[in-house]
């Protein structure tokens, strides 16, 4: 039977639809302007949120299941975007890159938590905002750029990998450590939490093309609906074992291969989309933003240091692969930019109420890089021709 | 033969680089989705791209062909140009065929319609360039070549109850 719509309902429908168009409108901006959309969707969300302009009231509750969703998805399309052979070549590669990119990048955050006088905690997740690249801007930037062929960029890639990766391991480790109890406790939960990523991955590596062929479909609707089940069944199961959702979702990504990958990304895709930006503002939504002037400076500081040791990885690494120096400049400056994974990680901060600060402190920090990182990027061209200048000469 | 060294794009797909005689590095870029890239480097920075065309599995094909197949291509076009105001037709013959038992030459195909028997299949063998003195059978396929309103005319002709 159809009734008429409650006032609750027409309210949930103004105000969704509101922040969708306010998204939308924001997303024209950013494009118009070269610039990422996750930084403006993340204003969006400060300016609806606690303090904002307007607040939203009804459709809160449903930004944040849909921004659960979106953390899904985001991980979800991320594991699909590699197969697991891809991930292991990586690895082994890559390895050394890979810790110089973790040590080097992890340290500044970690550093400035502790000097903070904060919770271990707290200071851990901070090193994972400062630490891991944002994926989704590096891949649209290394295109837009024309750069997917150039030397350096399957460096760029591998660092990419091994980050995803050891988010695979850091998420279950954070949500073990969050629980709480004493050493023996968390030590048996953390080495459960780990345990269990690692038998998945391997399953998932193993197994990948028989669950594959079992999903796939040729209705994209039955695919959707099964690629969706199974994701979110998983990913509350992942939680429930306290091993994290993401990771959950991150994993079925990897299982999938073949025709059943390339299906799955086109038709969860533009899901992705509409729930990741739910995400990102939902993100923006739960801070203050009266907060952020007195979150700038720390956040200024961290960002140039950050940024600086990204430069110093990408440098190092391109180098090691036998990269001239513009292209160790432009490995650098493409590494810059952190965004949807450094939310994640602050999400998680902000959910557990861990450390007030850490939320506008990580909100400034990723609208600063999610900004400067691409103009960083584009510019570092010119940057390596001034400076880079190989001495190869060009014969007469 | 020029070195090919081949790089894994995690994520994105596999890129092959060549450096050619005269100093220009090229690569293609073999996207997941199935497209292809051509890239050209950088002359003064051979780590960088300089140029690159995004290419359809159709238009890359096309390029392999006139890249690879430059003989093959004439050749194709020679035979367009003959063959232009031709057309080329497979006609099973029936059973009920007045002709079929009959010898070509009794058909006087040619001077009646202006259509050659090119050659005849018989349970897939073919045979080419038939005689007038050799015989159509049910169940053959005969190749013809003529106008289109010739080949009407033939095909009518051949199917026929009654000589």
């Amino acid at each position: 039977m159809i009734t008429a719509a409650t006032p609750g309902v027409a309210t949930l429908l103004i105000e969704l639809g509101g922040i969708l168009v306010a998204l939308a409108a924001l997303g024209r901006v950013a494009a118009r302007f070269g610039i990422p959309s996750i930084p403006l969707y993340l204003v969006a969300g400060l300016a609806v949120g606690e303090g904002g302009v307007v607040e939203l009231l009804t459709a809160r509750a449903f930004i944040e299941n849909g921004a659960q969703i979106g953390v899904i998805l985001l991980l979800l399309l991320l594991g699909l975007e590699y197969t697991g052979e891809e991930l292991t070549t990586a690895l082994r590669e890559q390895a050394p890159a890979g810790a110089v990119d973790l040590v080097l990048n992890a340290t500044p955050g970690i550093a400035l938590g502790l000097v903070l006088g904060w919770d271990y905690r707290a200071a851990l997740l901070l090193g994972g905002v400062t630490y891991i690249s944002s994926s989704g801007i590096i891949a649209k930037l290394l295109a837009d750029l024309r750069r997917t062929g150039n030397r350096e960029t399957p460096v760029v890639l591998a660092i990419l990998v091994t980050e995803d990766l050891v988010m695979a391991f850091y998420l279950p480790l954070m949500a073990g450590l969050l629980i709480g109890g004493d050493a023996l406790d968390i030590g048996v939960e953390v080495g459960l939490a780990v345990a269990a990523v690692l038998l998945t991955l391997i399953v998932a590596i193993r197994y990948g093309p028989r669950l594959s062929r079992v999903v796939f479909d040729r209705s994209d609707e039955n695919l959707l609906l099964s690629l969706l089940g199974l994701a979110l069944l998983v990913a509350g199961i992942a939680e429930r074992l306290q091993a994290s959702a993401a990771v959950g979702a991150f994993l079925v990504g990897i299982a999938l291969s073949g025709p059943t990958e390339r299906a799955a990304r086109t038709v969860l895709a533009p899901l992705r989309d509409l729930f990741a930006a739910l995400f990102f503002a939902f993100f923006g939504l739960q801070i203050d933003p009266v907060q952020l002037p007195a979150a700038l400076p720390l956040a200024v500081g961290l960002a140039v240091v950050s940024a600086a040791t990204k430069l110093a990885t990408g440098w190092w690494s391109a180098k090691r692969a036998g990269i001239e120096r513009p292209g160790r400049i432009r490995a650098g400056a493409t590494l810059v930019a952190r965004g949807e994974f450094s939310i994640v990680i602050a999400g998680i901060a902000v959910a557990e109420g861990i450390e007030a600060e850490l939320g506008p402190l990580a909100a400034a920090y990723v609208l600063l890089l999610a900004v400067t990182g691409p103009l960083l990027a584009r510019s570092a061209d010119p940057i390596g021709r001034r400076f880079g200048r190989t001495r190869r000469k060009v014969a007469a | 033969m020029t070195d090919l060294i081949e790089t894994r794009l995690p994520g994105v797909g596999t890129v092959h680089v060549f450096d050619c005689d005269n100093g220009t590095r090229v690569g293609v870029i073999a996207h997941h989705s199935g497209r292809r890239e051509l890239v050209i480097y950088d002359r003064d920075d051979l780590d960088c791209v300089s140029d690159s065309a995004m290419l359809t599995p159709g238009e890359a094909r096309m390029l392999a062909d006139l890249l690879g197949g430059t003989t093959v291509t004439e050749k194709l076009d020679d035979l367009r140009q003959n063959i232009a105001g031709l057309a080329i037709d497979w006609l099973p013959i029936p059973a009920h065929s007045a002709f079929a038992g009959r010898t070509i030459g009794e058909t006087e195909l040619r001077h009646r319609t202006g259509v050659s028997i090119v050659a005849i299949v018989r349970d897939d063998r073919p045979i080419p360039a038939p005689g007038p003195n050799d015989e159509l059978r049910s169940g053959d396929t005969a190749v013809l070549v003529g106008t289109a309103e010739g080949i009407d005319l033939a095909t009518a002709l051949l199917t026929r109850h009654s000589l």
